[in-house]
């Protein structure tokens, strides 16, 4: 009796929700749709208007029925369920990435052969996006302290390489590690005023930290070329160039191997070069979590005051996290300036760091996976849709509302590895 | 008589204008336990936690072991020996009650963690059974013992417990007093401060009555248990 019920159709449920359905499409769609602008007049065109609502009430009872199925209740479960917080795996867990990883490093390898210039690009800003949703990871995710201004060291990164290059002559291989040391010491001087500061007052200071930086390049003609921008030098391979012909009588890259010019040799170089480095971060930002550190950010996140009971110098917990996150995002921007071979201050506005602050959001919190996913999501995404072009911002919002009511910890939930002390505990 | 394990010397506490402690002294020896009562306000937590300098006394001297500590930072106070169990708990809510415990051993390295776990799951049983569940999800009663469980991760020298009874039901409370006397019995120094006089004062070796800021009277648990005024006062004639 019982397994009759749950299989039975409430019918009249499905025909209240497809009916509240129609009536929504027809108050959406009637005006937008129905109406149509010919010169100063206008016509109604019911019939299209109709056509939509049915194929709306069609399509809202058939979902109905199937979320009224055992498998429509499993998929609604899991997106109700999963409850709140961090997720602790028990300490010898193996997860299904061990699997994931190989083949997803197989598939970057093997990637680029079959890639045009186009989708090279993409995936490029994908990666540095990646990046710097890592970096964010560290201070928001890991360290709990809300940076609305991250933009800036991605800006002293991308900088640094375009002024470097200026003023002093640096290439992009000399300016890699200098401007992740750079961006922390960027970090570190941010830091320290707000240390004593939580939640939204540190965003505000943040966000107003970022706009400095930001009013500084814009304003200082003279140094910056302010809005103007400036430009920034090809990365090079062993001192070899990339483009058709080398300056100074140097020899560029395809006469050296002796292969065929090829215009996307560059992107090539900065493909590899930036996924060997994703690769690093990576590998450090899992070692990171596992080391007393990481856990003293996440301590620092869920109690501070619990913290400083116990010992930790909170004033270095925090400016580590925040030193680590900023030197990656300068990392990011060192990639982000040889790839647009230019640079100028509207590449960091504020909605950057809504960005990435959205991926980390999105990702879920704290979690490496998610945010890598999430970061390639928001920034594929609106190059597939470009044809939308208006709407993506639209898109992106109504990702964003979705998101948070049906997975409020993000893509994938924060989940630990159980920390045991080293010397077994008897069972 | 040896000297003191920690020495407050007369000192002055100020929130803003307020003097929230006046010219507060006592001392706790070693191996004792020693409890500090008195009502809501009267600045004993204030007290506690001005052994970590915060906030900081703005006149007079905390030693501790001999060692002036009233300037140190506190983080060095906690990674000396003096271990902490807050008021209201704070255990680490999204971490599971081995890794609470395993941060509680920040100040002295993991080197002894697996037998001092191991000790604490004896002292708390009720820990064993739960030790790997998130500390958010347990019971206050359990969040408490968690919570000092945590504090005796580090080996510390001494122990502060700021209200373990803190919103907790009286047979919990009477559990984690029984604990704390066998804790004391192994040569533990406590400090304990409390509004439950009862408990602290069956307990303690010593205790002091702070009324307003200042020490109004001091003696053993037993002195105190029986004196009128304690009694009026916090005891509401059990």
């Amino acid at each position: 009796m019982s397994a009759a019920k749950t299989t039975a159709f409430d019918i009249k449920r499905s025909l209240i929700d497809t009916i509240l359905a129609g009536l929504i499409s027809l108050i959406v769609f009637g005006p937008i749709v129905g109406v149509v602008l010919d010169g100063y007049s206008f016509n109604l065109e019911p019939k299209r208007v109709a056509w939509l609502v049915a194929g709306v009430m069609a399509g809202r009872f058939v979902l109905s029925l199937f979320m009224q199925t055992a498998r429509g209740q499993a998929i609604l479960q899991g997106f109700e369920g999963g409850g709140s917080g961090v997720h602790v795996l028990a300490p010898d867990y193996k997860s299904r990435l061990r699997w994931i990883i190989p083949a997803l490093i197989v598939i970057a390898i093997v990637f680029p052969f079959f890639a045009n210039k186009y989708l090279l690009t993409v995936v490029i800003l994908g990666l540095i996006y990646v990046l710097l949703g890592l970096g964010l990871n560290i201070v928001v995710g890991l360290a709990g302290l809300l940076d609305l201004g991250y933009v800036a060291f991605y800006a002293i990164g991308a900088y640094g390489l375009a002024l470097g290059y200026q003023y002093l002559g640096l290439g992009f291989w000399t300016v890699l590690p200098l401007a992740a040391i750079a961006a922390a010491l960027a970090g570190c001087i941010l830091g320290f005023p707000v240390l004593r500061m939580h939640g939204d007052y540190l965003a505000i200071v943040t966000l107003g930290f970022g706009e400095i930086i930001r009013l500084v390049l814009n304003n200082w003609l003279s140094f910056t070329g302010g809005p103007n921008g400036m430009p920034v030098p090809s990365p090079t391979f062993m001192g070899l160039e990339f483009g058709r012909r080398a300056k100074d009588g140097g020899v560029p890259f395809h006469e050296f191997f002796g292969i065929e010019y090829n215009p996307n040799l560059k992107f090539l170089f900065i493909y590899i070069v930036l996924f060997l480095v994703v690769l690093a971060v990576l590998y450090i930002k899992h070692r990171l979590t596992r080391m007393p550190v990481g856990r003293a950010w996440e301590a620092l996140r869920e109690d501070e005051i619990a913290c400083r009971s116990m010992g930790l110098n909170h004033v270095l917990v925090k400016l580590s996290a925040f030193t680590l996150g900023a030197s990656t995002a300068g990392l990011a921007g060192v990639f982000f300036a040889s790839y647009q071979g230019f640079v100028n201050p509207s590449s960091f506005t504020f909605f950057e760091s809504a960005l990435i602050l959205a991926i980390v959001v999105l990702g879920g919190m704290g979690s490496t996976v998610g945010v890598v996913i999430a970061a390639f999501v928001l920034t594929v995404a609106p190059e597939l849709l470009r044809s939308f072009s208006e709407y993506r911002v639209l898109l992106f919002g109504v990702l964003m509302v979705l998101m948070m009511i049906w997975r409020p910890r993000g893509l994938i939930r924060i989940s630990r590895t159980g920390v045991t002390p080293r010397k077994g505990v008897a069972p | 008589m040896s000297t003191p394990i920690l020495e407050l010397k007369e000192i002055d506490v100020f929130y803003g204008p307020i003097q929230a402690l006046k010219k507060v002294s006592m001392h706790i020896d070693e191996g004792e336990t020693v409890s500090l009562i008195g009502s809501n306000g009267a600045g004993k937590s204030t007290l506690l936690m001005s052994i970590f300098g915060q906030p900081r006394a703005a006149a007079g001297q905390i030693i501790y072991r001999g060692i002036d500590i009233t300037q140190k930072s506190s983080h060095y106070i906690a990674s000396n020996g003096i271990a902490q169990s807050p008021e209201g708990r704070r255990v680490f809510p999204d971490m599971s009650v081995e890794e609470n415990l395993m941060m509680g051993t920040i100040p002295i390295g993991d080197k002894f963690a697996g037998e001092d776990m191991q000790r604490m799951f004896e002292l708390f049983p009720r820990l064993k059974e739960r030790r790997n569940q998130r500390a958010m999800t347990m019971s206050g009663g359990e969040q408490q013992m968690l919570a000092i469980a945590r504090a005796l991760m580090s080996r510390p020298k001494l122990l502060l417990l700021d209200e373990p009874s803190l919103g907790l039901a009286p047979i919990v409370v009477k559990q984690i007093f029984s604990t704390l006397r066998e804790l004391a019995k192994t040569g533990m120094t406590i400090f304990l401060v409390e509004q439950n006089a009862n408990h602290a004062l069956k307990l303690s070796d010593r205790a002091y009555v702070m009324v307003n800021g200042e020490i109004r009277l001091t003696g053993t648990g037993q002195e105190l248990l029986v004196n009128e005024e304690v009694r009026n006062a916090y005891l509401g004639g059990h």
